[in-house]
């Protein structure tokens, strides 16, 4: 067993990291040890990336003990860059976690100065044991030494990735971080001086902030239509509140209305605990939404009803209890009709046409994955006789079939060769002696594809 | 004397207005002479509806006759279908060409599934609330004791305001107290066989079981014109039949 990691304590007495257990506890009896948890650890390093949110949408981590903001354009918020700095500082530390920080114009710099002081050593670079030795044995052994060499010669022995690490740790070439989130088109965020233990001011902020919003909004004739409310706790504890919307909208009291739903659904209620110190509201996805024309007469009202009655029920409910039907290019009957939420409307493909006269071929209700039936055909290739579901039998006396639906070898593996390309299904309309209309189908061509094939109920006729 | 009997006319009167807020309820008709004839022209639209099936197989016919007056009640808006997990599970889900097989647009429709039968209500109460709909149809699962005579005159009251025609739709036929304005059984029929002895088109027994407006129960056999959106007789030779000969005696 080995040390992973120290307190200042420890290294003060001549520990350091890697060092076997035991020579450890030779020198020091009375070492007090836990078990490494990288998976705490991590999950530590999320949480305190989520606290970070407040600061910038942009928070992106560098495990197993790094976190890299982007703070471009965010430190006026704080008053300045070492406002904010500080703030983050005092806020870890009364966590209990001892941070080292450095600012830089790009992330590698700053990463670089923050792990490795002032003057980095060349172990800022990250490169293999190999090519660490091999620039120590040159002489070379800071970043400052390496950055008055010429490149070329540098990346013909050591790599164009080493000269290309070099270049962003110079600050030379600036790559963007990969935020955790998708940044949002637009945010608003307000800080309270005091933590806020009352939902309903905090909700009253929230409106606040809608507001504030709309009026971003409105100047970019835009409308928003996936909204995230944050509410920063005091102790670092960050909720998060989704809310999507069928149409874009900027109108607040249309979101507070579908805020307030999303929280009496919420299956954990808001804890306010020691109270909230910040609000942040994100909407997520933009879309065009140019001024509305009122009419003089009285507007239609109707499709914008149904539009923010469907908003409101898949708020509360989910939008994937909230449905449409859809129609899809294909003969696998469960796979042609499938079902999307309302609010998010695929393209619309037509749905098949009927024939004048026939009666339904297909049913109303259909069963996914489909029942299995016992069923009697007077020969095995034949129409069934009667069948048993749900333990009742049902006795045939109209049917008509079969209708024979080949699978979709196509989409398949190797599909093409025999006996690989999935089982035929015979479908038959049949109608049993009390007038109900079942829709059954027999899985696989008997003596070809399946020696005593299986039936299935697939559906039932209105 | 004749002061208070004019009093009580007035009375009356008021009593009538405040009753019927908006005059004579909006009616829609079943598009088969036999049946609006009988109801005085139709079903109130602003009202709840309440149709069983006779038995749980029956669930298929009672949920497409369901369909087929929420379509003739809702004029090209859109339905709501309101159901809970366990019928969707139970009765399968909702097959949209078959749908279009019975002329109805799947588009118009709206798939709600809720945990349980408290929320099923409670977003109930908020789609009667939006007279955008054209019809609700709420599925409860089971017996669902939630839907108490309370909960259902509060469904009415909903659906009075705002216009919108709900139906509730039960898989098995009950006993419970309910403020619906109809309440109906429906069973599956045998269908007119086509050439080759091919079932046919749709075919319903329904029964009227009661009528708040005290109409007479009665039953009889329809089919679903898909092409018209209306219901119509079968052939002669069947319709006359009393209901007991129709089904054979092997239950």
């Amino acid at each position: 067993m080995r040390l992973v990691a120290l307190d200042a304590h420890a290294l003060s007495l001549g520990l350091v990291p890697g060092m076997a257990l035991a020579d450890a506890r030779a020198r020091v009896p009375d070492l007090a040890t836990n078990d490494h948890n990288p998976a705490a650890d991590a999950a530590l390093l999320v949480r305190m990336a989520d606290d970070c949110d407040r600061y910038t949408p942009m928070v992106a981590l560098d495990p197993p003990d790094g976190l890299i903001l982007d703070i471009t354009g965010c430190a006026h918020i704080w008053g300045s860059e070492a406002a904010l700095v500080a703030d983050l500082a005092a806020r870890l530390g009364r966590a209990g976690l001892r941070v080292q920080h450095a600012l830089a114009e790009t992330p590698d710099r700053a990463r670089a100065l923050a792990r490795h002081g002032n003057a980095p050593s060349i172990l800022a670079l990250d490169l293999d044991e190999e090519r660490t030795t091999a620039l120590r044995r040159a002489g070379l052994t800071t970043i400052a030494d390496l950055a008055v060499r010429p490149r070329s010669p540098l990346a013909a022995r050591f790599g164009t990735d080493m000269v290309a690490k070099l270049a962003r740790l110079l600050g030379e070439e600036d790559i963007r971080i990969t935020p955790r989130r998708v940044p949002p088109a637009l945010f608003v965020m307000r800080r309270f001086a005091e933590p806020i233990a009352a939902t309903d001011y905090v909700l009253a902020t929230l409106e606040a902030l809608a507001d504030e919003a709309r009026d971003a909004l409105r100047e970019r004739g835009e409308g928003g239509r996936r909204f995230a409310a944050s509410l920063f706790r005091s102790d670092g504890d960050v909720r998060q509140l989704f809310v999507e919307t069928g149409q874009p909208t900027r109108d607040p009291a249309l979101l507070m209305r579908l805020f307030r739903e999303r929280i009496e659904a919420l299956a954990d209620p808001l804890d306010p605990g020691f109270g909230y110190d910040a609000v942040r509201l994100d909407i997520a996805v933009t879309e065009p939404l140019g001024p509305v024309q009122t009419g003089l007469a009285t507007p239609v009202a109707g499709d914008a009803e149904v539009a923010g009655l469907v908003d409101r029920l898949s708020t509360r409910l989910g939008s994937n209890r909230v449905q449409r039907l859809g129609s899809r290019d294909t003969h696998i009957p469960e796979q042609a009709c499938f079902t999307f939420p309302a609010n998010d409307p695929p393209d619309p493909m037509p749905w098949p046409k009927t024939t004048a006269g026939e009666p339904p071929l297909r049913p109303l209700h259909l069963f996914d994955p489909p029942q299995p039936i016992l069923a009697i055909a007077e020969v095995p290739d034949g129409p069934p006789r009667r069948f048993q579901w749900r333990r009742r039998t049902h006795l045939v006396v109209r049917y008509e079939g079969p209708e024979r639906i080949a699978s979709e070898w196509w989409r398949r593996r190797e599909g093409h060769e025999a006996g690989k390309g999935g089982m035929t299904r015979d479908y038959f309309r049949v109608e049993d002696e009390r007038g109900r209309r079942f829709w059954l189908f027999r899985h696989g061509l008997y003596g070809s594809e399946a020696r005593s094939p299986d039936w299935y109920l697939h559906g039932l006729f209105a | 004397m004749s002061d208070s009997s004019a009093s009580l006319a007035r009375l009356k009167r008021r009593l009538e207005r405040l009753e019927r807020p908006r005059g004579g309820p909006c009616l829609f008709s079943f598009g088969c002479d036999a049946v609006d004839v009988r109801l005085g022209g139709g079903l109130a639209r602003g009202a709840l509806h309440e149709l069983c099936a006779a038995e749980v197989d029956d669930h298929s016919a009672v949920s497409g006759f369901t369909l087929m007056l929420a379509a003739r009640a809702s004029d090209a808006k859109p339905i709501l279908w309101l159901r809970e997990d366990k019928g969707q599970r139970q009765h399968g889900r909702l097959y949209g060409s078959g749908l279009v097989d019975l002329g109805l647009n799947p588009d118009r429709i709206i798939l709600v599934t809720a945990s349980d039968t408290l929320s099923a209500l409670r977003a109930a109460a908020d789609i009667l609330g939006c007279s955008g709909i054209g019809a609700v149809v709420i599925e409860p699962w089971g017996d669902a004791r939630a839907l108490d005579l309370t909960a259902s005159r509060r469904l009415v009251l909903a659906a009075e305001t705002s216009g919108v025609a709900a139906f509730i739709l039960r898989d098995r036929t009950t006993s419970f107290a309910s403020a619906a304005a109809t309440r109906w059984t429906v069973a599956s029929a045998s269908s007119a066989a086509l050439p080759g002895n091919a079932p046919g088109h749709a075919a319903l027994s329904v029964e009227l079981v009661r009528h708040r407006g005290g109409v007479p129960p009665f039953g009889l056999v329809m089919e679903w014109d898909r092409e018209e959106h209306v219901f119509r007789e079968p052939a002669l030779s069947r319709a006359v039949l009393p209901p007991a000969q129709r089904r054979p005696l092997a239950a």
